[in-house]
């Protein structure tokens, strides 16, 4: 059995007084496709920040290839190959779609040759794999929600890393558009990289996911293959109520 | 290294024109006027790297330039140096002090950098005035050396002198505003938990871009105890530089190493006007001024109006 | 010594009282409505001055700082209206917070330099009965004037505290400095809440300014060590406390009065930027922070 890339044990998060995460554990395996479930608020997005560094733990670790990052500052946590895109897409709108991602290239995968890199070649080559190379001279801020939503995958891609984290980057698409996104995501774990996605709509996570785990209240409520998630009695009563 | 040709020419140029006007002028309120203008570009540039690069405000401009003109004046007191050496210092003392202000402050919101800043200025001048060897609240006489053999007065000196400093100063804007530094302060600019998300160091840029802003300031501030023959803590750390730093390069444009230039020119020249033909604080009134009707209206500045009339990106 | 340190103690508490009063405002434009207001001593100043115009045909200062009120309130109103068109509404762009600062201060300034061009940048002071005179307190002389203003600070805090948490508007701005959406979804509109909420903030700008001029003299460039002193108690009390504003105050004026004393009167303005930098270094979020 392999080493888990990611490893979580025991994390929690306060904030106050309310607890949005409680002891969780939670090991990702190299190559793996996770995906998350659970309602609003049970949070998921927390979990994320975690783990990108957004936010700071109260309690327990996280370990990323063996080493504990619990305390590292998230452009560090990039640097070693956690990506993530954001649940509201965060563009730099006064940068156009090929210079936002010119900076991630510049600032992780050409870290050590700073000076010399000509990035726009692999900037276009970026943007061709998620179909914006025709935007890439436009400004970020004028971009369309599938597009936004496009170059939050795109630029969390070019910082080259091994886990790649998608917050609901599929929310508020059309079902085509929702097709669009899950073969592209498919197609970057065929090529070997660890995806753990956060998803409400269903369609996508059993398709995409070998394993599923549901949270509820800031704690993982149930985890197993997709076909079996969808019987497991939590979960149902966490989405339908009975 | 193709960007630049152009550019180099440009400067050599204009420090070809000031060496020029420096044998060939005869007025000599020209270079007063003209030593103004010139510390002024360097001071709107070096304002703009921190504001207009990075999104954060400085507000006590002024204590990084008395900063620079108090740390030539205790070297001049100390050992005599040279002007090379002053300016050197004072590089350095307003780096540091920028990059203390940054550790303190950048990682919190932008404007609690702001706060802390006026909080300089006023422990700054607290500092200087109680400090008897500068000369305390009364100040202290600086005397002029001989000037050498090409140079009528030592005015017209300084004159070059800050020309080749604005020079240094823009290049150095424009070498940041064109390279990997600048477009990740951009980036923190436009969207900060991103920017860190995507691998750039924000707070090392920052205080970077804090400590460099405040160095040119101190440059800006070191040759004018020289300048003025005299220094007294009241006209050094005149709210007026805090002021016109924040405005020459809002009013020119903060996008571009070009908007500083535009507004301190345009400003500095008109505030020379003013004051010897009205008065000072009708001078310092108009500042305020435009710098309230600017950021209402062209939020881009000059620059952000021509490219709307001419259609392109700037020049660069 | 222990003595002198008492003294320094006593009058630091009701420097500090009167402290809190004049920062009153920000802790509600800054602390609750998140405007960068580094205008509000400006105004604090303009308000000292009108009272000093009123207090010159006759008139008591502190009944002139409560009559101007509800001018001030205009002027609040007038003055966040343009910030909200010009900076708020355009979105959360990119320059907004950059250019909004920048336009508090141009507002601030301009207020200081027209002071400065109708009043001259001399000091000016005003007369009352209860200034000039002092009240034995056991071994210590209190001045009178430090009184009143310790009294109408306390009032004037308790006042607005008591307006924020018991009347329907006043649940409303705080309401609105935690979630405006749902403010905006249960039908009230967060935009006239916070316009009044700043028109409040501003109208404490005249009977704070009339304390100021009581308490000493006043120049236009005191604006600068005021925005030191506000925002060090704002900041302190934790952003939108009001009771914290009154424990920071005296915090604030009990430090300062101590430094007065130790070393010197021009050492005495750095305390207050001293204590704001350490709490932001060491705990932002203040005494009672939101």
């Amino acid at each position: 059995m392999n080493p888990p890339l990611l490893n979580i044990e025991n994390l929690s998060k306060r904030f106050g007084g309310f607890v949005a995460l409680s002891a969780i554990d939670l090991a990702v395996q190299p190559g793996e496709r996770l995906g998350i479930i659970g309602p609003n608020g049970s949070g998921k997005t927390t979990l994320i920040n975690c783990i990108s560094g957004a936010l700071r733990g109260d309690g327990g670790s996280v370990r990323f290839d063996g080493r504990d990052i619990t305390r590292l500052p998230p452009y560090r946590r990039t640097r070693l190959g956690i990506a993530r895109s954001f649940q509201i897409p965060r563009p730099f709108p006064t940068m156009t779609v090929a210079e936002n991602i010119a900076v991630p290239l510049e600032y992780v995968a050409h870290r050590r040759s700073l000076h010399t890199a000509d990035v726009r070649a692999e900037a276009m080559e970026i943007l061709q794999r998620v179909q914006l190379a025709d935007r890439a001279d436009a400004l970020a801020g004028a971009l369309s929600q599938i597009e936004l939503r496009k170059l939050e995958l795109a630029r969390a891609m070019a910082t080259g890393p091994r886990l790649l984290i998608l917050d609901e980057v599929m929310a508020g698409l059309s079902a085509l558009e929702v097709d669009e996104m899950l073969e592209m995501v498919m197609a970057l774990s065929g090529q070997g990289m660890t995806v753990m996605m956060i998803e409400h709509i269903m369609r996508a996570i059993m398709r995409f996911s070998q394993r599923v785990v549901c949270l509820d209240a800031g704690r993982i409520v149930a985890e197993a293959p997709p076909a079996e998630i969808v019987r497991d009695r939590n979960v149902q009563r966490i989405y339908l109520g009975a | 290294m193709k960007h630049w040709t152009g550019f180099s020419i440009a400067a050599a140029v204009v420090l070809l024109a000031a060496l020029l006007a420096a044998r060939t002028i005869g007025n000599e309120y020209f270079f007063f006027a003209g030593y103004v203008v010139l510390q002024f570009i360097v001071l709107a540039t070096a304002w703009n790297i921190l504001g207009g690069y990075a999104g954060y405000v400085n507000f006590g401009s002024g204590a990084f330039f008395a900063a620079g003109a108090y740390s030539a004046v205790a070297l001049i007191k100390i050992f005599n140096a040279p002007l090379a050496v002053q300016v050197l210092a004072a590089a350095s003392v307003c780096g540091l002090l920028g990059l203390l202000v940054g550790a303190l402050t950048m990682r919190l919101r932008g404007i609690f950098f702001s706060i802390a800043t006026v909080a300089i200025a006023v422990i700054c001048e607290t500092l200087v005035v109680n400090w008897a060897f500068v000369g305390g609240a009364r100040g202290t006489t600086v005397l002029q050396p001989e000037a050498p053999a090409f140079f009528e007065s030592y005015t017209r000196l300084l004159f070059v002198v800050m020309t080749l400093l604005g020079i240094l100063a823009v290049a150095l804007a424009r070498y940041i505003e064109r390279s990997w530094i600048g477009r990740g302060l951009q980036a923190i600019r436009d969207n900060e938990e991103a920017a860190e998300s995507v691998g750039v160091p924000t707070l090392k840029l920052k205080l970077f871009a804090a400590a460099t802003s405040g160095s040119l300031m101190g440059v800006a501030g070191a040759p004018f105890p020289l300048y003025m023959n005299f220094i007294e803590p009241t006209s050094a750390f005149s709210l007026n530089y805090a002021v016109s730093a924040l405005a020459m390069p809002i009013i020119g444009g903060t996008a571009s190493w070009v908007g500083p230039i535009i507004g301190a020119v345009l400003l500095g020249s008109a505030q020379q006007i003013i004051t010897v033909t009205v008065s000072s604080e009708l001078n310092v009134l108009l500042v305020g001024v435009l710098l309230v009707t600017f950021v209402v209206i062209a939020p881009h500045g000059i620059l952000g109006l021509l490219r709307r009339v001419f259609g392109r990106k700037y020049p660069g | 010594m222990a003595e002198l340190l008492i003294e320094a103690i006593v009058a630091g508490i009701l420097l500090g009282c009167f402290y809190a009063a004049v920062s009153v405002g920000l802790s509600v434009a800054f602390g609750l409505l998140d405007v960068p207001h580094i205008a509000h001593p400006a105004f604090l100043i303009l308000g000292a001055y009108a009272v000093y115009l009123l207090a010159s045909y006759g008139a008591d200062p502190l009944a002139a700082g409560l009559v101007l009120m509800p001018l001030f309130f205009a002027l609040g109103v007038a003055v966040y209206r343009a910030y909200h068109v010009a900076f708020e509404k355009r979105g959360s762009g990119v320059d907004s917070g950059l250019r909004g600062l920048a336009f508090l201060f141009g507002v601030g300034f301009i207020v200081e330099v027209a002071l400065i061009l109708f009043f001259g940048v001399d000091q000016r002071m005003v007369d009352a009965s209860y200034i000039g005179k002092s009240v034995a307190v056991g071994d210590f002389r209190i001045p009178v004037r430090m009184l009143v203003a310790f009294c109408l600070a306390l009032l004037l805090t308790a006042a607005l505290s008591l307006y924020l948490s018991r009347t329907f508007t006043g649940r409303a701005i705080k309401a609105v400095a935690q979630d405006q959406t749902a403010l905006a979804l249960m039908g009230a509109d967060p935009v006239r809440i916070k316009q009044w909420a700043f028109g409040i903030a501003m109208a404490t700008c005249a009977p704070a300014g009339a304390l100021l001029i009581v308490v000493g003299p006043v120049e236009p460039g005191l604006g600068r060590l005021y925005i030191g002193r506000t925002f060090c108690v704002a900041v302190l009390a934790g952003l939108g406390s009001m009771k914290g504003t009154l424990a920071a105050g005296v915090i604030l004026g009990v430090a300062e009065s101590i430094v007065l004393t130790s070393l010197g009167p021009s050492w005495a303005p750095a305390a207050a930027f001293g204590i704001l930098l350490l709490v932001l270094a060491v705990r932002p979020a203040g005494l009672f922070g939101r």
